[in-house]
C-alpha cells in the first residue's frame, strides 16, 4: 500500500499537465457505502487522443466518469476540463451513458432521443425548429440510423439503441466524448459504424475516453489506455502501457494466460 | 337531466364544480404525466395523505387567530406546508437510510394521516369545531363550493400548468435519462423535486373537489390511459391533459345530475372508465389489438410454414396449417399442392433464400430490421434491389419471382 501511494505520487502529473489537457481527474475517490469503489485515481487524458478505460467488473470504470461528470458526488477529487473546472465547461463534453441505464419503452422516438442532445441549445422555451431537426438527423445519419428517426425506440435493436445514443452525443457537438461501456453486447455491424464514428472524431481533433470491456480490440481501436482497479494501475500510450505485466496487475491473474497470449500486446 | 348538466345548465354551484373540476382535471392530468414517467407515481399518494394535519392545524391556528377556521386559501396552504414536510420526509428517508422508496412512501402516508385524523378528531370536540366540516377533505365535497373556491383552484391549476410548460423538456430528460441529464448540467435532484412539489399543487388545489384519498387517481389514471394511444412524450402530456379535463367535467356533470352521487368519485371511475376503453381498444398497445395481432401472426406463420413444406416436397402434420392452406385454395384436404399452391410455394422459398442475402449484408440493415420471417420482401425493397440480390443468388432461373 505504501508503495503503491509512493508510486502514485512520482508520477503525479505535473500543473501544465492538466493545464494541457482535456479531461484531468486529481485525486478522486468514489464510494458506495464504506467501501470505496475508486480510490485516489489520478488520470489525465492527453487531447485528440482515444483513450480506453479498462480493468475487470466492479473495478471503478464506470464510477470514475460518473464522478468526474457530477452524476455520482465523489468523496474527494478534482476534475479540470480544458484546465477549467468542470461548471462552465459542460457545453464542451459529451456523455454516452451505458445503454441498459435506461427504459427503453419510454415513450419517445428516434429523432426525439436525439434532440437531447440539444438540450443546452434550446434552452426551457425555445421551439424546435426545422434547423434543430435536419441537425438530428444528420447526426443519425452519420451513425447509419437516418431511416430510423421516426420509430419508437422500444423497436430498436441493442446495436441500435447503441448507435442512437452516439447520435445524441453527437448532437451536443463537443470537444470531449466520454463513452460508458459503448461496445457492450452490440453486434458486429454496430461496433465497426461506432469505432468509424469515433476515428473521425478523433480524426478531427476531439478527445475520446471510453469504458471499454474487450482487451482483444484495445490496440486496434485505440492509442492510449488508461487501467484502473479501484486504484490507478497504469496510464500511457497503448505501446508502453499495455503490457502483460499490467494487465496482471489490473487484473490480478483473473485473466487465463492463454487468453493473454493471444492480444496484441506492447513488450513489457 | 344529463344534458342539462353538462351544457351548464344546472345551477350555479353544479356549473362552478364542473369548471373547477375541469381545470382541477387539466392540471393533473398534465402533471401526473411526468410522474408516471419519472417512475414516481405512489409518492403522489404518501404527498396527498400528508396534507391532512396540515388542514387541522390550519384550522385551529385561524380559530385561536380569531378568523374564519373555514377559509379555503389558509386551510390549502396549512396543507401545502404538511404535504412538503412529508414530501421531504420521503426524500429523506430513500436517500438517507437503506429504506426502499415503496416502505418510505407507506411509513409515511400512513404516519401523517393517523396524525392527521387525531388531530380532526381533536377538532370535533372544539367549540367552533363541529361545523367545521373538514373530514370534506378526505373525500372532497363540492356542495358549499363558492366563487372563490372555484377561483383558487382555477388559478392554481392554471399556474401549475405554467410551470410544467416551463420545465417539461428537462423533467422530459430527467424521466428519460437522469444520468445524461446530470452529466448535461441539469440539477436532477431540483427537477425532481419540482415534479413532485407540481404534483402536491395539483392535490392540495384538488383537495375541496375530490379530496385527498382520491387524487391519486387523477394523477395517474390520465396518463395511463393516454400512454395506450401514443409512443411520444408530448403527445402522452396533451392527451392526459384532455382526459383529466373531460373527466373531471363530465365526472362532475354526472353527480350534479343524479342525487346524491359524491363528485369526487365520480370523477375518479369516469377517468377510471376512459382507462378501461384505451386499455381495450387503442390500436397499438390495446389489449383487443394485440389478440388479434397475436391470432393474425400465428396464421401467417403457418401459413407460410405451410408453402415452405409444400415447397420442399415435406409432409404437413399441423391441422391448422392444413386448414389455411386448404381455405386458400393452396392444397388440397390431403396436403398435396393445387397449382396455385406450387407457384406460391416456389416464391416462399425464393423470398426466404433473397432474406437470407439481405439479413446478412450490412448496406440492408433498415430492410433487414423489418425481418419477421413472414413479411414480403417486396415490402420492403425496391425492384431494383430484388433483381440485385436474384442476380447475387443466380440459380435456376425458372423460379417465378
Amino acid at each position: 500500500m505504501t508503495l503503491e501511494l509512493a508510486a502514485n505520487q512520482g508520477v503525479a502529473p505535473n500543473l501544465d499537465q492538466v493545464e494541457a489537457s482535456p479531461f484531468a481527474v486529481r485525486g478522486m475517490t468514489v464510494s458506495y457505502g464504506q467501501k470505496p469503489v475508486v480510490f485516489s485515481v489520478d488520470m489525465t487524458v492527453s487531447e485528440g487522443s482515444m483513450t480506453a478505460i479498462i480493468g475487470p467488473n466492479g473495478a471503478g470504470k464506470s464510477t470514475l466518469l460518473k464522478a468526474a461528470l457530477g452524476i455520482v458526488k465523489p468523496l474527494s477529487g478534482r476534475v479540470m476540463i480544458f484546465g477549467k473546472p468542470l461548471k462552465g465547461q459542460r457545453n464542451r463534453i459529451a456523455y454516452v451513458p451505458q445503454r441498459a441505464s435506461v427504459d427503453w419503452d419510454f415513450p419517445t422516438r428516434v429523432i426525439d432521443v436525439v434532440l437531447m442532445g440539444l438540450h443546452r441549445e434550446l434552452g426551457l422555451l425555445r421551439r424546435v425548429r426545422q434547423h434543430h431537426v435536419d441537425k438530428a438527423r444528420d447526426c443519425l445519419d452519420r451513425v447509419g440510423m437516418a431511416d430510423f428517426a421516426n420509430r419508437q425506440i422500444g423497436q430498436l435493436s441493442g446495436g441500435q439503441q447503441q448507435r442512437v445514443f452516439l447520435a445524441r452525443a453527437l448532437a451536443q457537438g463537443a470537444d470531449l466524448y466520454l463513452l460508458d461501456e459503448p461496445f457492450a453486447g452490440v453486434d458486429a455491424a454496430t461496433e465497426k459504424a461506432i469505432i468509424d464514428v469515433l476515428k473521425g472524431l478523433k480524426a478531427e481533433g476531439k478527445t475520446v475516453v471510453a469504458v471499454h470491456h474487450d482487451l482483444s480490440t484495445v490496440s486496434e481501436y485505440f492509442d492510449r489506455v488508461f487501467m484502473i482497479n479501484t486504484r490507478r494501475i497504469a496510464e500511457g500510450s497503448v505501446a508502453e502501457a499495455f503490457t502483460a505485466e499490467n494487465l496482471d496487475k489490473t487484473y490480478g491473474g483473473r485473466l487465463a494466460t492463454a487468453h493473454v497470449d493471444q492480444l496484441d500486446l506492447a513488450a513489457g | 337531466m344529463l344534458w342539462d348538466a353538462l351544457f351548464l345548465q344546472m345551477g350555479y354551484n353544479a356549473t362552478l364544480v364542473a369548471i373547477g373540476a375541469c381545470f382541477l382535471g387539466v392540471a393533473a392530468g398534465v402533471t401526473g404525466t411526468f410522474l408516471f414517467l419519472r417512475k414516481r407515481a405512489l409518492v403522489s399518494d404518501a404527498i396527498s395523505h400528508a396534507t391532512l394535519p396540515g388542514v387541522g392545524l390550519a384550522f385551529i391556528v385561524m380559530v385561536l387567530l380569531g378568523g374564519d377556521g373555514r377559509s379555503l386559501p389558509g386551510l390549502l396552504f396549512g396543507s401545502a406546508v404538511s404535504a412538503w414536510i412529508g414530501l421531504l420526509g420521503v426524500s429523506w428517508l430513500t436517500r438517507r437510510t437503506r429504506l426502499a422508496e415503496d416502505a418510505a412512501i407507506g411509513a409515511v402516508l400512513s404516519v401523517f394521516f393517523g396524525f392527521g385524523i387525531v388531530i380532526l378528531t381533536v377538532i370535533q370536540t372544539m367549540s367552533v369545531g363541529r361545523q367545521a366540516g373538514l373530514e370534506g377533505f378526505l373525500l372532497g365535497s363540492t356542495a358549499g363550493m363558492l366563487w372563490n373556491d372555484a377561483v383558487v383552484i382555477a388559478a392554481g391549476g392554471a399556474l401549475t400548468l405554467a410551470v410544467v410548460l416551463l420545465l417539461r423538456r428537462s423533467m422530459a430528460l430527467v424521466a428519460f435519462d437522469p444520468e445524461f441529464a446530470a452529466a448535461s448540467g441539469i440539477n436532477v435532484p431540483r427537477i425532481d423535486l419540482a415534479i413532485m412539489a407540481l404534483a402536491m399543487a395539483v392535490t392540495v388545489v384538488g383537495l375541496k373537489i375530490v379530496g385527498l384519498i382520491l387524487i391519486v387517481a387523477m394523477l395517474i389514471i390520465p396518463p395511463v390511459t393516454a400512454r395506450f394511444w401514443t409512443d411520444r412524450t408530448d403527445r402522452v402530456t396533451l392527451i392526459s391533459g384532455i382526459v383529466g379535463g373531460v373527466s373531471g367535467y363530465v365526472g362532475a356533470a354526472l353527480s350534479a345530475a343524479i342525487p346524491h352521487l359524491p363528485t369526487g368519485p365520480i370523477i375518479v371511475l369516469t377517468s377510471f372508465g376512459m382507462f378501461i376503453l384505451s386499455l381495450l381498444l387503442a390500436p397499438n398497445r390495446g389489449v383487443l389489438a394485440a389478440l388479434l395481432r397475436h391470432l393474425s401472426f400465428q396464421r401467417r406463420v403457418h401459413m407460410r410454414q405451410g408453402l415452405l413444406a409444400l415447397a420442399q416436397g415435406q409432409p404437413i402434420y399441423e391441422k391448422l396449417t392444413l386448414r389455411l392452406l386448404e381455405r386458400a385454395g393452396l392444397a388440397r384436404a390431403d396436403g398435396v399442392a393445387t397449382e396455385e399452391g406450387r407457384a406460391r410455394a416456389a416464391k416462399a422459398l425464393r423470398d426466404e433464400k433473397r432474406w437470407e442475402l439481405v439479413r446478412a449484408d450490412q448496406a440492408f440493415e433498415s430492410a433487414a430490421a423489418l425481418y419477421d420471417g413472414l413479411r414480403e420482401i417486396e415490402t420492403v425493397l425496391t425492384t431494383d434491389q430484388i433483381e440485385e440480390i436474384d442476380r447475387r443468388i443466380g440459380g435456376p432461373m425458372g423460379v417465378p419471382a
